[in-house]
């Protein structure tokens, strides 16, 4: 069972790692500004699921994981929201992909 | 592994160094400088300094970061190319004899981690002794900061407080910043509030951050936190309140008038309890007297200076940052 639980965290972790790797390399080799953010967006959720989820299974039932998984609902909450924000502002910036139609902020009060 | 690990975040911080001397633009130098400060903080962890960590990342990371970027909010975005060769010259010569000078003090510095140290040699073992006997909390940062060396953490008060004010005398309009007549009004004084998505975790966020600024006020003697942290993140709870509903509503929080109050509130606080251990027959700043049990006394010194601290930290902060949003865009 020990064992189980050993294996399966570590299992957890390393797929968390690649994961902060893949959005790495996107984040370096995407050709614009919105691809290599939804290259990064993969360190925001993804990644740290699975890293704070194996590094629950070590803590074990103890302080520590109550402490991981609030950070966890913490990154979770503010991962995406910053992705959001930025991708935004950078559209309001009028910063464009080849592909996408031109975009008007709509002024509502 | 932790010597590796540390050499690593290191490596990653001269990087970090370089790419901000490198980068014309300032506003990603001023993000790149962000993750300095985050750098130097895990490092700071890394080497069991978790008060000095917990600051370097609500301050260096968080709100110098804030600031830095509404002070460019107000100026150019890049850098000015420099003017002539000479000054080039100049500069390199002092940076090279400057890094000559260093490197050979090194040499004459304690290994690393070596406990025959002379820091760990000289008042560092009292203290250790000492502040379970006379103060009876764990966390002897704090025993060391606010009662052995209480002068120095006073000090510190009012240089905060003097940079405050220096800050408001350069950039404080008398008036409001939403005053009729006020020529730097604000362009755009309703933050973010058209926009939906991080209004909502923000809102829903605020709260917990000022709680968590309360624990680590009030923890600091039981474990990493005290004022100056504890200052940082609720003013880093009200910036981003007033980077999401505006600074009008921010300031409807916490006015003007309050934020000079707390300034100046926080450091005559500090400076009271201190004057209270002379009224009582003792020496400035011993709080042993203020109570008939001298561990007790030193306690309630310790979280009455922290509050001080606090305060002070809270208003400076604050101040700082809506003398930065009044100004507006020229």
């Amino acid at each position: 069972m020990e064992q189980l639980l050993d294996i399966t965290s570590w299992i957890l972790m390393t797929l968390g790692g690649v994961f902060v790797f893949i959005g790495g390399l996107g984040a370096l080799r995407m050709p614009d500004l919105y691809t290599r953010m939804h290259a990064a967006g993969i360190t925001d959720s993804i990644a740290p699921i699975l890293i704070v989820s194996g590094l629950i299974l070590q803590a074990g039932l103890t302080l520590a994981s109550v402490k991981l998984l609030a950070i966890l609902v913490f990154l979770l909450l503010t991962g995406p929201t910053s992705s959001n924000a930025l991708a935004s502002a950078a559209l309001l910036a009028g910063k464009r992909t080849e592909q996408a139609q031109p975009y008007v902020p709509e002024s509502k009060e | 592994m932790t010597v590796i690990f540390g050499v690593f975040l290191l490596t990653l911080l001269l990087i970090t160094g370089i790419a901000i001397v490198q980068t014309q633009n300032l506003f990603v130098s001023v993000m790149l400088s962000g993750m300095f400060s985050l750098l130097l903080a895990a490092n700071f962890f890394l080497l069991d300094a978790a008060d000095v960590a917990l600051t370097e990342a609500a301050v260096g990371a968080g709100i110098s970061t804030v600031l830095l970027l509404s002070a460019l909010a107000i100026t150019a975005k890049h850098e000015k190319a420099p003017s002539s060769n000479s000054n080039r010259v100049v500069a390199l010569i002092v940076v090279t004899v400057t890094t000559l000078v260093l490197i050979y003090s090194t040499f004459d510095n304690p290994r690393f981690g070596d406990p025959n140290a002379a820091v760990h040699q000289h008042v560092g073992p009292w203290y250790m002794e000492k502040t379970a006997e006379a103060i009876d909390i764990p966390n002897v940062v704090t025993a060391v900061l606010g009662s052995f060396r209480g002068y120095d953490t006073l000090g510190e008060v009012f240089v905060v407080f003097t940079a405050g004010i220096g800050v408001l005398f350069l950039l404080g309009t008398p008036l409001g910043p939403f005053a009729p007549g006020n020529p730097y009004k604000s362009t755009d004084p309703k933050g973010l509030r058209h926009y939906l998505i991080p209004r909502v975790v923000g809102r829903m966020l605020i709260p917990f951050i000022l709680l968590f600024g309360l624990y680590v006020q009030f923890h600091g003697e039981y474990g990493p936190g005290g004022g100056f942290q504890a200052g940082a993140l609720i003013a880093a709870a009200i910036i981003l309140y007033a980077l999401l509903e505006g600074e009008d509503r921010a300031l409807k929080v916490i006015p003007r008038g309050v934020l000079i109050g707390l300034i100046a509130g926080g450091a005559l606080l500090y400076g009271t309890v201190g004057l209270f251990g002379i009224f009582l027959g003792s020496n400035f700043l011993d709080y042993s007297v203020l109570s008939s049990d001298t561990v007790h006394a030193q306690q309630m010194g310790l979280i009455l200076i922290e509050a001080g601290v606090g305060i002070t930290v809270t208003g400076v902060l604050l101040s700082i940052f809506h003398a930065f949003a009044a100004r507006g865009k020229f």
